[in-house]
């Protein structure tokens, strides 16, 4: 078996943005996903900072510090785009508005509860952003997030052990291992990478997986890991 | 007498700040830092103050240089968390007691200023609900779903950064710098615009983006 890079995972995400959807991408690995969206389709990146329509990374001789995006990181906006105010930003979030926030998170439990903020660093400052509102309010949260820890330990769990960011918010779960959706019943297996048994993956899995009657194969095309 | 809200310099605008103030600082990113008014600040020396400020540690913004002065009494954020492992003036200085913090979602940090400047002295949001930051807040239901009531905030002394004003204190901003300014300047008792050009003539009404009543001084920088 050959777990997907964290670069397929974004491609594997991209490939459900459906048309005209208004998209909200975390830090870290999901503000990946927009380099996958699918021909012929139109996606709205909000980013919390204001950015609604948000493009590419900026060219370095574009690249202008007054156009960010929630990760500091210097972009473009995208064709129809413009900004807002914090204020109002927050506001389209609560007011779920946002049809998908894809985030990446430490632990998922079978209820989705989702602990992304914490993970408790001793002395170390809180850093919580705009992942509880947008936990809460987004119409859909999925996350992008290895199957385990580096040390192997599960990360989808019954309980969240870590600090939550919502209660009972997540509805899908992208790993390296598998396509997870979650609904009232807990974790139902939608694809699973060649190579891996569906014991195999509940092995590495800390609640109980259903299987769903057409469980799939998990593949993305070879792309390059980058830093 | 005609009004004109532009000052000399970054010193002059804030000569009057005193101790114990409440100061909002707006920026996100690297965009829309007020970084002028936030050193002139530092350079007066006046302590016992409590920021509003999305991060506390963002290495683009000069905030941290007040909390490294021991100007800082408090700090109301969603972000405070410097890099690395090492631990940031903001880290040292909290583990040792020395400086309060309040960490709220974004969202409600946004809120609560917007609030602040609106008239509304609390309001219920889903965000925190159920989490450590929710923890101790009166929550309520409504239609089925918990909430956690926030509560206004606002302070005596706003810096935003924008793109132009004119003398009225009228401003534009560019792409991402706008992110907490509107709100900060409606929610503080002063507020303190520095920007690229401040000009005689009146902005296009079409083009302001922040009304000049909710601005008192402005600076170039």
């Amino acid at each position: 078996m050959t777990p997907l890079n964290r670069q397929q995972i974004a491609w594997r995400v991209g490939q459900d943005f459906e048309n005209g959807m208004l998209v909200n991408l975390g830090l870290g690995m999901p503000v990946n996903c927009s380099d996958y969206i699918r021909e012929g389709r139109e996606v709205v990146i909000q980013s919390e900072n204001g950015v609604i329509g948000a493009g590419p990374l900026a060219s370095a001789n574009a690249a202008d510090s007054d156009l960010v995006d929630a990760g500091s990181r210097k972009i473009t906006i995208a064709p129809g785009g413009t900004v807002i105010d914090s204020a109002w930003s927050f506001a389209m979030i609560r007011g779920g508005h946002i049809d998908v926030t894809v985030l990446g998170a430490f632990e998922v439990a079978a209820n989705g509860d989702l602990a992304n903020w914490d993970n408790r660093i001793p002395d170390k400052g809180p850093l919580v952003g705009g992942a509880m509102d947008l936990a809460a309010a987004a119409k859909e949260v999925w996350v992008m997030m290895d199957h385990t820890t580096r040390k192997g330990a599960p990360r989808l769990l019954r309980t969240c052990t870590l600090p939550l960011t919502a209660p009972s918010c997540v509805t899908r779960i992208y790993t390296d291992l598998a396509v997870i959706f979650r609904d009232a019943a807990g974790f139902l297996v939608k694809e699973i990478i060649a190579g891996l048994s569906r014991e195999e993956l509940q092995a590495r899995t800390g609640a109980p997986l259903r299987f769903a009657g057409d469980c799939g194969v998990l593949a993305a095309p070879e792309i390059a890991e980058k830093d | 007498m005609a009004i004109d809200k532009r000052v000399g310099s970054a010193a002059e605008a804030v000569a009057d700040i005193g101790e114990g103030a409440v100061v909002m600082i707006s920026g996100f990113g690297g965009a829309g830092f007020a970084n002028s008014l936030v050193l002139a600040l530092r350079d007066r020396k006046v302590g016992g103050l409590t920021l509003v400020v999305n991060s506390a540690t963002h290495p683009l913004s000069q905030t941290h240089t007040l909390i490294e002065a021991g100007l800082v009494r408090k700090v109301i954020c969603s972000a405070a968390r410097g890099r690395g492992t090492a631990l940031s003036a903001f880290e040292q200085l909290h583990k040792d007691g020395k400086i309060e913090l309040v960490c709220l979602p974004q969202g409600t940090f946004a809120e609560s200023i917007r609030a602040g400047g609106a008239g509304i002295p609390a309001y219920y949001t889903p965000a925190g609900y159920g989490t450590d930051l929710g923890a101790g807040k009166e929550v309520r239901q409504f239609n089925g779903r918990g909430y956690v009531l926030e509560e206004a905030i606002t302070a005596d002394v706003a810096f935003v950064r924008g793109d132009v004003a004119d003398r009225f204190g009228n401003l534009t901003f560019r792409h991402a710098q706008k992110n907490f300014g509107p709100a900060m300047a409606t929610a503080a008792k002063l507020t303190i615009a520095e920007v690229r050009v401040a000009q005689s003539e009146p902005i296009t009404p079409d083009r302001i983006e922040l009304p000049g009543v909710f601005v008192n001084r402005v600076v170039t920088a």
